[in-house]
């Protein structure tokens, strides 16, 4: 029981990352009409950058959880401005082109100067240690992330759906033409949105770095998971996102368990079930 | 929404002799190429991506539906005709018929679940699917996982052709190349070709007018991931092996961006495009992962700077389709 308990722990650890990336995808997608291939790099910079942080300047852990999100979000709404929004009107396959590429380059660079092997960086003190839970041991840093990622979807999903800016950011998914008319900047608007969903990726990234090790590749494997994820949750709703991720985060860490030989596909193998039974994905709307 | 070729224009008697008048020069230069000092196995390298970019460039060009794991009939179609020709001892012509109906079956199978879905959730089924594929080989015995199947015997093409001799593989290959190009042109000049096309400018109004566009995509997906697998069984014989390099999402990519720096949806693209790729990767090899950084580069520069591609851009000067 005890193995199968931590299993559980690493799928909903897993299933963090799933849900802030697809969320950021989604956010994304409603808005920019792209979908961010990028994202796995931009998740591993998150992971760099806490690293660079830690190594190079001595600022730690809980200053990265600010700090990296902000780079890599500026660095984000840089790529917004200068490439991304060159696309606007275009099929949207050019989207994933386009960021593709830049996932090619970001990660390129990266694995030239720090090969394919990992970084260590350590857990901070505060969060060292575990928990007796009486049915299991409870590392205080796993159980951290957990509650965290959620704490950070629900933050998410409240700016989205129920503040003054998330309606803004509602209608101009909907219509952009209509809330410029506003007077509303709908420019500025999507390259914070970008900035936004880059900086989640950031973030899960920075979570990540000292239970994965910081690597070059990190992201993008992950990313073609999240895909998956994304396939089978849609991305027509926030709060979709944030539950399709965490489940198939916990069904894979159950598939561990129980038949370790299909962790790897396990997702993928949902993925094509939920297309058999529903082309439309689990959350309706056809795209 | 703009479609992917803005300027497609519409087949003449004089773009038809045009495009045949094309493919005479490249069939004649690609014939004298071993006399020419070239490396030729550089070229048959080339031959077989030109072919693979070709069957992508079906479905992207002229479907409009953008696979993002046309790697998998490559890796698919090289392991079970690289286990075929080794563990069987099948004829190398049976071997490429095995190989090439596993890639046929792979697409039927694929396509049953992914064609349902449009646009950007197709190319994301597609790699997620690939990677399935991926993990699935990673394990399987018969692919030696990390190693790959080696040292594949060549053997005699019906008997006659000895493979082991580079010009005679040469030869070989490049009828397959021009075999595999022509029945993809065949196909784009069909009328199966005319209702893709209009499937991929408007499906609505294809759907409007009483084409089933599911079964159109369904058959163009299969013959794309076939003739995609014949390009892959090819290239056994070309590097006697086969690995997982070739499964991999970056080997989609790759197939990807060689069509974009050809022009997608152009008829000679695919072709120069691979050609390119293929040349820098040899020129570059000493960089390392510099290369990626290069791929990645001409991605961007290709999606912002020219869409059309090399061969997009020269057709549009010339006003004439290529």
């Amino acid at each position: 029981m005890q193995a199968l308990y931590a299993q559980l722990l690493v799928g909903l650890i897993n299933g963090s990352f799933y849900a802030l990336l697809s969320l950021g995808l989604a956010v994304i997608f409603g808005m920019l009409n792209i979908i961010n291939f990028a994202h796995g790099a931009l998740y591993m910079m998150g992971a760099f950058v806490a690293y660079f942080l830690l190594n190079l300047g001595g600022i730690n852990y809980w200053w990265a959880l600010i700090i990296a999100p902000v780079v890599v979000g500026i660095f984000g709404m840089i790529l917004e401005r200068t490439m991304l929004q060159w696309l606007t009107g275009l099929d949207h396959l050019y989207g994933l082109l386009l960021t593709f590429g830049i996932a090619l380059i970001v990660q390129g660079v990266f694995q030239n100067y720090f090969g394919s092997s990992g970084l260590p960086y350590s857990i901070p003190d505060q969060l060292k240690g575990g928990v007796n839970l009486g049915f299991m041991f409870l590392p205080v840093y796993r159980g951290w992330v957990v509650i965290f990622s959620l704490v950070v979807c629900l933050a998410t999903w409240f700016l989205i759906e129920k503040t003054q800016l998330g309606a803004y950011l509602r209608a101009a998914t909907e219509n952009p033409t209509l809330v410029r008319a506003f007077g509303i900047n709908v420019p500025r608007m999507i390259t914070l949105t970008y900035g936004l969903g880059v900086g989640l990726a950031a973030l899960a990234g920075v979570l990540s770095a000292p239970i994965n090790q910081v690597r070059p590749l990190m992201g993008a494997d992950l990313i073609i998971v999240v895909f998956a994820v994304v396939v089978i949750g849609g991305m027509g709703s926030i709060m979709g996102s944030i539950i399709t991720g965490f489940a198939l985060g916990v069904i894979e860490g159950l598939t561990k368990y129980f038949y370790p030989e299909a962790s790897n596909t396990v997702v993928f193998v949902l993925m094509v079930v939920v297309l058999l039974v529903k082309p439309t994905g689990l959350t309706g709307r056809a795209a | 929404m703009s479609a992917l070729t803005d300027d497609t224009l519409p087949v003449t008697p004089r773009a038809m002799r045009d495009e045949m008048i094309v493919f005479a020069v490249m069939a004649v230069l690609l014939a004298v190429v071993p006399f020419t000092g070239i490396y030729p196995f550089f070229v048959m390298q080339a031959l077989c991506f030109a072919l693979l970019a070709c069957a992508f460039n079906l479905l992207i060009g002229y479907g409009g539906l953008l696979s993002f794991g046309h790697a998998m009939f490559l890796g698919t179609a090289g392991y079970v005709s690289a286990h075929a020709l080794k563990v069987w001892g099948l004829t190398p012509e049976l071997g490429i018929v095995v190989g090439t109906a596993a890639a046929a079956l792979l697409g039927l199978v694929t396509g049953y679940i992914s064609i349902k879905r449009q646009g950007i959730y197709f190319s994301m089924i597609t790699l997620a699917l690939s990677q399935l594929l991926y993990f699935l080989y990673l394990q399987a015995p018969f692919t030696h996982g990390e190693d790959g199947i080696q040292g594949i015997p060549q053997g005699h093409l019906f008997g006659i052709f000895d493979l082991s001799k580079p010009l005679v593989l040469y030869y070989v290959v490049l009828v397959g190349f021009l075999g595999g190009f022509l029945l993809i042109y065949r196909t784009i000049n069909s009328p199966f070709g005319e209702v893709l096309k209009s499937i991929r400018e408007n499906e609505p109004r294809a759907i409007s007018l009483g084409y089933k566009t599911d079964q159109y995509k369904m058959l163009a997906y299969v013959l794309s991931g076939t003739l995609a697998g014949f390009a892959g069984s090819l290239k056994v014989f070309v590097a006697q092996n086969a690995s997982l390099t070739d499964v991999h999402w970056s080997m989609s990519g790759e197939i990807v961006l060689m069509t974009l720096v050809g022009g997608l949806g152009t008829i000679f693209g695919p072709v120069v495009g691979a050609f390119v790729i293929i040349a820098m990767q040899q020129y570059l090899a000493g960089f390392g992962q510099w290369v990626t950084v290069i791929q990645g580069v001409i991605f961007v520069a290709c999606v912002l700077l020219f869409r059309r591609g090399l061969v997009g851009e020269l057709a549009h000067l010339l006003r004439r389709s290529l």
